[in-house]
């Protein structure tokens, strides 16, 4: 088989594996060859799972003979090393993980299991999601597919290379404030988060609760949607989980924008540090938008600039108390010869944790100690309700919000591991959504100097279908499908 | 020494394990007492990575219910909050707990004659067990954890500093566990651990009106040992005052094989529990109807039920105590006065005999048997023997009097023979009596008792003054 197979979409590889032109075996094959080729120049992948992607395209291919194919059989999908897999080690890209086989299966990809996906690997990731270039990672950075000097955003970053370089076909991410929509527009592809409540987070190893969704990176914006309506629903597990349908996600998704009317926040187009080479593929992307029948309006987030200062206090204040279980008690790694048990706490944590999440253990610790619970957290807490007011006004004058997703393309690798604060910035567009809980997508919208842009569209609550028919309406009008790296 | 004596403030913190069959937040079954450690567990309780809780609505309904019995006004919008701390016996490195917007708040409990104020009522997860090779945990050498008691439900029921003495600490606790028994929220039985109070004690000059600084004592697992660990903290406190110290805000452990409070950790150096609502669970909006059924279904509170057992029997405080602290009792008396038994008679038998051994009967048995006895069909002795026998065989009184041929005899001319075998075995209990002491012909009844269990204990008495005089 050839690598001709890595380039196909969902729909192309069902009606292939279907017609029996080709097996899910074949399918697999041909991704690993790739893999093998690009992988490592790449570096996408943390560890591969040939025991499970042998047992799901042996089961794929009987179910297509006998006829029973599911939405996803025999699809390729790349998993976050966050999303728990029963059996297969999964370590948030930390040390203190290391070793970690979880008895259960996060239901976001056991639902995906159920649809027919095969699972090739784990992918690397910024250590416990904290990060905008997956350097943070403990095991090693990933590189962009276009340009392998350059970071493929984060923290999601393996995931949203993998699909680019056409080592996947699908893949999981976890946005808690851009981490699948920041890698996504800075790898070329497709990258959705969902609506607060939309997926399970059972089985996601939290970064921050409040703020974490799951969703998926693709080629194109109609696999972004079968998978995440795939995923998506009620589960017993999470008692965040929403009890609407998961398939709503597409009613109507092909529709067009004709009539739409779409808020550009001038907070958003005018942001600080904004490239004029992204600038200029924003308003080519509006100009196309326009043309294809939209209305273009203004309007106004004028909370934006707080929003980061909230997020940095809210996300580490979670993070604090969702990262106290890491003991080196029960799981991972253990400082087995200290004198006593607060030893062993502080030098497994220590040990244990990378520079980043230790400055966010300790960020949030901070902020929610008392007598600065008021000040920070609470504060914080008040400006995600303005920033949510923000969103209600502006959805009462447009449909969806459209902006650039990142302010740059792909920067070089180690040009900002020295400057937190430059790296935070990297979320300054996306976090709004997290702090607000609604959905959006970053499709790619060109090229700057070469380098992929991504267009992101925000939608209302629940609106996950108005993102996606603007998303469609934007890949279909423009011609600019997600390519395949050619990664040399 | 000082000229004014001391005033007790207690208030009481107390918590109680709601009758349910999973814990609070995951599908785990609730262990018993002595199972295997670590045998009720899952990824949830254990705290794994990436695993949410899910609250058990049995434990909201249980808490709810226990609410609405202490006359607790619901807010509508309650949520859990996270309480943070590390300890190994803590898997997840924070506590689900409930802090500034609790299931309940402001209500009561009448206990004896005092209105003791309920700050509120609210719902957490319990810790797991530590086990200390080597008696506590800075001087072990190993340490065990066992998380079977991880993630049980707890309602923390959290009273007003309204008590004045340790018999009133202890009558709240009893009365407390009379209420959660009644409205079935609790088996609520300490021995168990399914109830703990944890009393905070301070004393002031009487007249004066601020608090003294308290101390809070934890390991009590019993009424008896909540009653004298108070009695000995007061004391402890009064000591110190009174020798010109000062208390310190502290924890005391209760030790009771020293009979003492010892210190446990002071709140000078107070942790930081970094209190911040729960992100994985949603705030609860509670559906006031649900609400409204549960407090309709509410049955007859014990303080309820013990005002109507005096105005309808007449019983003495002393039968009151006893039959209205216990529901079963409660319906065993009335079942029992329905079925045609003579109240102040059923109560004696309650007391004397039903609850000192925990044998409760059938109403209707008990009542034809409080009748048998009253009508000298057969003796209090041989009542107490058909009891017995009723509740274990489940058949009537009336039957096994038959079958035993039980009938008391109060012929004179049988009890005569009897009467006279006793006078001439018992020399020297014939001459006391003789010389005045009479009520030693109690001593001799009882010898013809234990000759023949059917005699009527009343003409047999007769029957030996007769002999004797």
């Amino acid at each position: 088989m050839t690598d001709d197979l890595t380039l196909l979409t969902i729909k192309d590889a069902s009606r292939l594996l279907r017609l029996g032109s080709i097996s899910a075996a074949d399918l697999v094959t041909a991704h690993v060859q790739r893999i093998e080729r690009l992988d490592p120049k790449v570096k996408a992948y943390l560890r591969f799972t040939p025991e499970l992607w042998e047992k799901q395209a042996d089961e794929a291919d009987r179910k297509i003979r006998q006829g029973e194919a599911p939405p996803l059989c025999g699809i390729p999908l790349a998993v976050k090393d966050v999303l728990c897999v029963r059996g297969v080690e999964t370590t948030a890209g930390s040390q203190i993980l290391k070793g970690f086989k979880p008895p259960y299966t996060a239901t976001a990809v056991a639902r995906l299991f159920e649809a027919g996906a095969v699972m090739l690997g784990v992918t690397n990731c910024d250590e416990f999601a904290m990060g905008s270039s997956t350097e943070n990672s403990s095991y090693f950075p990933t590189r962009n597919p276009w340009d392998l000097d350059r970071v493929p955003g984060g923290s999601s970053g393996g995931s949203a290379a993998a699909v680019a370089a056409g080592m996947a076909m699908i893949a999981l991410g976890t946005d808690t404030g851009g981490s699948i929509r920041q890698p996504a527009a800075l790898c070329g592809v497709v990258g959705m988060k969902p609506t607060y409540g939309r997926v399970s987070r059972y089985g996601l190893i939290a970064f921050a609760s409040s703020l974490d969704q799951i969703g998926p990176f693709a080629r194109s914006v109609d696999d972004a949607a079968i998978t995440l309506s795939l995923m998506s629903g009620l589960d017993p597990l999470d008692a965040t989980s929403s009890d609407r349908a998961g398939m709503e996600v597409l009613n109507n998704f092909g529709a067009g924008v004709k009539g739409m009317r779409l808020g550009v926040p001038r907070e958003y187009y005018d942001v600080k540090g904004i490239e004029p080479g992204v600038k200029a593929a924003i308003d080519a992307a509006l100009f196309i938008l326009r043309q294809a029948g939209a209305e273009i309006v203004d309007v106004s987030l004028p909370h934006t600039d707080y929003g980061l200062a909230a997020y940095y206090i809210i996300a580490p204040a979670e993070c604090s108390s969702n990262l106290a279980r890491f003991d080196g008690v029960r799981y991972g790694m253990s400082e087995v010869d200290a004198a006593n048990i607060t030893e062993q706490y502080l030098e497994t944590r220590r040990k244990g944790f990378g520079a980043e999440v230790r400055r966010r253990v300790m960020l949030g610790t901070y902020a929610l100690s008392s007598g600065y619970y008021d000040a920070y957290y609470l504060k914080a807490q008040k400006v995600r309700t303005l920033i949510k007011r923000d969103f209600d006004e502006a959805f009462k004058k447009c449909d969806a919000i459209v902006s650039a997703t990142s302010p740059t393309v792909a920067f070089p690798i180690g040009s900002k591991t020295q400057d937190p604060l430059s790296m935070y910035l990297c979320d300054v567009l996306t976090l709004g959504g997290n702090l607000a809980g609604l959905p959006g997508i970053s499709v790619p919208c060109g090229t700057s100097d070469g380098l992929p842009v991504g267009l992101q569209v925000v939608g209302p609550q629940w609106g996950e279908n108005v993102v996606l028919r603007v998303a469609r309406a934007y890949e279909e009008a423009s011609e600019v499908q997600a390519q395949v790296a050619d990664v040399v | 020494m000082s000229s004014r004596s001391w005033e007790v403030v207690i208030g009481m913190e107390v918590h109680v394990q709601p009758r349910t069959r999973s814990k609070m937040f995951c599908g785990c079954a609730i262990g018993e007492l002595g199972d295997a450690p670590n045998t009720h567990v899952c990824e949830v309780c254990l705290g794994l990575p990436g695993v949410l809780p899910v609250p058990n609505k049995a434990a909201v309904e249980a808490c709810l219910k226990t609410a609405l019995a202490l006359g607790c006004e619901i807010p509508r919008h309650t949520k859990f909050d996270r309480k943070n701390y590390m300890y190994p016996d803590l898997p997840k490195g924070y506590q689900i707990s409930q802090y500034d917007l609790p299931m309940s708040i402001n209500g009561r409990l009448d206990v004896g004659g005092r209105r003791v104020r309920i700050r509120r009522v609210h719902l957490e997860e319990d810790t797991g067990k530590l086990i200390h090779a080597g008696d506590k945990l800075h001087k072990a050498w190993e340490s065990y954890v066992d998380l079977n008691r991880a993630g049980v439900p707890l309602m923390e029921i959290v009273s007003e500093p309204d008590l004045r003495s340790a018999d009133e600490a202890r009558d709240y606790a009893v009365e407390l566990r009379t209420l959660l028994r009644t409205i079935g929220a609790s088996e609520a039985e300490m021995e168990k651990g399914q109830m703990r109070a944890e009393p905070n004690i301070s004393i002031r000059r009487e007249g004066t009106q601020e608090l003294g600084v308290k101390t809070e004592l934890k390991n009590i697992n019993s009424f008896r040992a909540l009653h004298r660990a108070i009695l000995y903290e007061v004391e402890r406190q009064k000591e110190v005052l009174e020798s010109g110290g000062a208390i310190v805000q502290e924890t005391r452990g209760w030790s009771e094989a020293e009979q003492r409070t010892f210190s446990q950790r002071s709140k000078e150096f107070a942790e930081d529990y970094r209190y911040f609502p729960e992100p994985d669970i949603p705030p609860l909006e509670l559906d006031r109807v649900w609400i409204e059924d549960l407090r309709r279904a509410l049955p007859e509170l014990p303080g309820t039920r013990r005002g109507r057992l005096v105005a309808e029997h007449g019983l003495p405080q002393s039968d009151i105590a006893v039959i209205g602290a216990d529901r079963e009792l409660a319906d065993l008396f009335e079942g029992a006065v329905a079925a045609g038994a003579p109240a102040k008679q059923v109560a004696n038998w309650i007391v004397g005999e039903v609850a000192p051994t925990g044998k409760v009967p059938s109403p209707q048995n008990l009542a034809e048997l409080v009748n048998l006895v009253k009508d000298g069909s057969i003796t209090r002795e041989q009542g107490r023997e058909v009891l017995m026998e009723s509740v274990e065989s489940g058949r009537t009184p009336a039957e096994i009097v038959a079958e035993h041929g039980h009938r008391q005899v109060s012929d004179e001319g049988e009890l005569r023979i009897i009467a006279a075998a006793v006078i001439d075995a018992n020399p020297k209990a014939v001459a006391d009596y003789r010389n005045g002491k009479k009520q030693v012909i109690n001593v001799l009844i009882r010898d013809v008792t234990s000759r023949m269990p059917q005699a009527n204990r009343q003409v047999a008495g007769e029957v030996l003054a007769k002999l004797l005089d």
